[in-house]
């Protein structure tokens, strides 16, 4: 689990372009939106497109995602449980 | 024509021309085969929100832009016109990689959001929470001439007070290697060359945002007086002096009225021949090259206007512009040419004069 978390931090921090963040500047449960990262809707469609693209996961209904997206942490549990990749 | 001063500029470039120090001393490109802009400090005119979805192109505008803007105490833009040969192109190869590389699956917005042309003056009339007149012109060679002429037209019909004009142009690695494919830049083992000593073919690509707010009144800080700027897709090498002493003629201007000409060399040998045409009518001018200091893009005659600006202010003429010439005239500097063409097509004038 910790290295799938460390994995989607490097891959967040490239897709969204987080040019002077590292690994250790996102906690695991920090928020991702509003509070804490600060992320945006054209964010989470670039979160969609690494669960779809790496972890072969199509979300469907656009209230999981909330739950889901939530912080580095639930991002985790929800891929080691639902990964077809 | 009613009056059009320069007030305000802002220049980010291969040379110190951010931090104005330009005109003490210039870096020697000498050695490279791409020249990249100076970065300035982003985070010190940009959210960091915003810059991590910006291009350098963009970012390089809105600090340029933002710096124009404030030295000429612009409260109120009437219009934002930028000038740019290939747009947002850094997001353009990115979206299209992308396109390629996941087989035309799971694209995202940002790129392709980032990557249109307009992408420049909108960002920045979103930074300034400006609706006034917005316009991109994407004229290879000719766009940042066309976006002039375009401000100079709003200030003749007396559409506006105040009009900010720009150019800009940022690399992009793959499009780098077409262009010199084409045999457009030069290849890497020729690019080691001082330009104005040594013609090969191709030239050596570069990059840069200059911007300028162009005012209908003078202000405390003007540079100087845009009189005219005139612009032909196609031209004759042996129509060129006609093409200049029109233009002057129809400013009431003669060729010794001229004190400078900046002229736009870059070291393709094909090419740079239409330059030694336009040297060979201005015997009592002074004449100035930069692309050997910025390298050649298709808006690099927006930093011969910073520098053309620059010049009619301070009245000092930085050596490293002189290349192998020398000083023909040592009085005022009243008049200044700027002659600019790419590849043989696009030829442009722009005429200056001080204040």
């Amino acid at each position: 689990m910790e290295d799938l978390k460390k994995e989607l931090k490097l891959k967040i921090i490239e897709a969204l372009n987080l040019e002077d963040m590292s690994v250790e500047d996102i906690s695991d449960d920090e928020m991702l939106f509003e509070e804490g990262l600060g992320l945006d809707s054209i964010d989470a469609l670039e979160l969609i497109i690494i669960l779809d693209k790496d972890y072969g996961i199509k979300l469907t209904d656009s209230k999981d995602g909330k739950k889901i997206f939530r912080s580095i942490e639930t991002m985790a549990t929800y891929i080691a449980e639902h990964r077809s990749k | 024509m009613n009056s059009c001063f320069i007030n305000g500029i802002g220049c980010v470039s291969a040379q110190n021309t951010f931090e104005n120090t330009f005109f003490e001393d210039a870096i020697d490109i000498s050695n490279l085969n791409i020249v990249k802009a100076i970065k300035p400090n982003y985070k010190s005119f940009i959210p960091p929100a915003s810059i991590r979805r910006m291009s350098a192109g963009v970012k390089n505008s809105i600090v340029a832009s933002s710096v124009a803007i404030k030295e000429a105490s612009a409260d109120q833009l009437d219009g934002i016109i930028v000038g740019t040969g290939l747009g947002c192109i850094q997001d353009s190869e990115n979206f299209l990689n992308k396109m390629i590389g996941y087989n035309e699956e799971y694209l995202t917005p940002t790129a392709f959001i980032q990557s249109t042309h307009n992408t420049v003056s909108g960002q920045i009339a979103l930074k300034l929470k400006c609706k006034a007149y917005n316009f991109t012109y994407v004229n290879t060679g000719g766009s940042f001439q066309s976006a002039l002429i375009d401000g100079l037209l709003m200030f003749e019909g007396e559409e506006a007070n105040n009009i900010l004009i720009g150019g800009v142009d940022e690399h992009a690695e793959y499009t780098n290697k077409l262009y010199q494919a084409i045999g457009y830049y030069r290849q890497d083992e020729e690019g080691k060359k001082n330009i104005l000593k040594q013609r090969k073919s191709g030239v050596i690509p570069g990059e840069g945002a200059s911007y300028f707010v162009l005012g209908n009144e003078q202000s405390d800080s003007t540079y100087a007086k845009i009189l005219d700027v005139q612009l032909v897709n196609k031209l004759d090498q042996i129509d060129l002096p006609s093409f200049i002493l029109d233009f002057l003629s129809k400013n009431e201007l003669k060729l010794d009225e001229i004190d400078v000409v900046i002229l736009g060399n870059n070291g393709d040998d094909e090419f740079d021949t239409y330059y030694d045409e336009a040297s060979s009518i201005f015997e009592s001018s002074t004449l100035l090259y930069y692309k050997h200091l910025f390298g050649e893009f298709l808006t690099s005659s927006s930093v011969a206007t910073y520098i053309a600006a620059k010049i009619l202010r301070e009245q000092v003429i930085p050596e490293h512009l002189l290349g192998e010439q020398k000083v023909r005239k040592s009085d005022k500097i009243g008049n200044i040419l700027i002659y600019n063409q790419y590849r043989g097509k696009d030829h442009s004038l722009i005429l200056m004069e001080d204040v």
